[in-house]
């Protein structure tokens, strides 16, 4: 510090210290300040002093990481499948295609099912969104969306409209409407804006809130009416890919599942992350909650589906073979929770007993990867939508 | 000031985990419990597992009415 030698503007009171010495100019955000030579090195020590901060907090979040997989791990007693050894084994599945629904010209990517339990809304990468009648397979509605690639599409609870989104960023809400004259395409309405491709969207409880997800890392809760944003999730390190709410009536909750191998799941109203889990190896491409609402599965391109209980704060149970390597693209439950549908991209559908662990059936059909799947809302049937063009109910 | 986001950042990261450790948990061994018991307490409302009769299966090949 004797070393500097510094040309000294002026001689009077420190700012900082008050002595009266030398003083040098210094800009600190664009405020001028008379600090003595003393306190401007006190100051960049102070700078250091961050630095150990940061290195430190670095620290503190690796032993907070692993008090966390220790507490975890304390309560792990027992294997589900050990519980669940007791249970009757299910027997041989037959399943079969009993509807196939054609008139996509391009890959299906995304469908949801209509609480009537006959309808469903499906979208595909050619920007064409369909309404189907699922037991006469007619087409009840179809809208163009101005962008390739609709990799989201939601029913409203009411069955008044859908809503969808892809590559444009944004999700547009369609009411339907039975009148032949009117063009669905002049009634949209814009209502969320993302930075990046929309992945997924549902409706709330009611059809005046939706929840997307979205590449650009975030989810986010809009008003239909008013199109605001009403509140917004960060914490995914990367692309967000899916979404699913909480079954109950009351539930606040809603899972979503990143490329950045996290599941996170929120509270709607306060943003807050309340739990999360990164177990699996790859991108979770869709997540699903259990009926009951205490738990949720995974899919994902790591080839397994994994069951993580919300009470127990961790995995309860893993669904993969050695036989199955192609990326799992989408996983729903039937209606008492017994059996896991997941589709595959080796064009299969799997069964799972979801308490024992085993594979109950595979089911074939698709001429090319299964992209989406979901059960009927009332557990009688389910659809699977795939890049052959087609779905199958 | 990268140094400082990164700070921020990590801080973030530090309470998150805090908030995460501290999340009331109960045992494997409950939890797994209680989801046995939502599965065979709906088992029998389970369509795809039981299956439905052919006549009320509302996605059954339809069949031509015939007319007397």
């Amino acid at each position: 510090m004797c070393d500097q030698t510094f040309l000294a503007i002026s001689f009077g009171p420190c700012d900082k210290c008050v002595k009266t010495k030398p003083l040098m100019n210094i800009y600190i955000k664009t405020d001028q300040f008379n600090y003595c030579s003393l306190c401007v090195e006190m100051m960049a020590n102070e700078g250091l002093r961050d630095n150990e901060t940061l290195s430190s907090l670095k620290n503190e979040s690796e032993t907070l990481k692993c008090k966390l997989e220790e507490e975890r791990a304390k309560l792990h007693d027992v294997e589900l499948h050990q519980v669940a050894d007791r249970v009757d084994a299910l027997g041989q599945f037959v399943m079969k295609t009993r509807r196939t629904l054609k008139g996509h010209g391009n890959k299906v990517l995304c469908m949801d099912w209509c609480k009537d339990k006959r309808r469903l809304v499906s979208s595909s990468q050619d920007g064409k969104v369909i309404v189907w009648d699922a037991f006469t397979t007619n087409k009840e509605h179809a809208v163009t969306m101005p962008c390739t690639w609709v990799m989201a599409c939601a029913y409203a609870p009411s069955g008044c409209a859908i809503a969808c989104g892809g590559l444009d960023n944004k999700c547009s809400v369609y009411p339907l409407t039975f009148d032949k004259n009117e063009n669905m395409a002049a009634k949209k309405k814009s209502v969320a804006m993302h930075t990046n491709y929309l992945s997924a969207c549902s409706f709330t409880n009611s059809d005046m809130q939706i929840l997307t997800a979205s590449g650009d890392g975030t989810c986010a809760l809009w008003d239909v009416e008013s199109g605001q944003l009403l509140q917004s999730f960060h914490g995914h390190a990367a692309d967000v890919l899916c979404l699913d709410l909480a079954p109950s009536e009351t539930g606040n909750t809603f899972v979503s599942g990143g490329c950045d191998k996290k599941a996170m799941v929120w509270d709607l109203r306060s943003g807050q992350c309340i739990q999360s889990f990164e177990t699996h190896d790859s991108d979770i491409n869709s997540v699903r909650y259990y009926p009951s609402g205490d738990a949720f599965a995974s899919a994902s391109d790591d080839a397994t589906c994994r069951l993580y209980d919300l009470r127990a704060d961790r995995e309860v149970a893993i669904y993969s073979k050695e036989s199955i390597i192609f990326g799992a693209s989408s996983v729903d439950f039937s209606l008492s929770g017994r059996l896991l549908f997941t589709g595959y991209n080796d064009y299969t559908i799997n069964v799972w007993d979801v308490l024992k662990g085993t594979r109950v059936s595979i089911l074939f059909g698709h001429e090319n990867r299964v992209s989406t799947l979901r059960v009927s809302p009332d557990g009688t049937a389910f659809c699977s939508g795939s890049w052959d063009h087609t779905l199958r109910v | 000031m990268s140094s400082n986001s990164n700070l921020t950042t990590m801080r973030r990261l530090v309470e998150q985990l805090k908030l995460e450790a501290s999340v009331e948990r109960i045992k494997v061994s409950q939890a797994a419990a209680e989801l046995q018991q939502y599965c065979l307490q709906n088992a029998c409302k389970d369509a795809l597992l039981v299956g439905v009769p052919a006549g009320s299966n509302p996605f059954r090949e339809p069949r031509s009415c015939t007319l007397l």
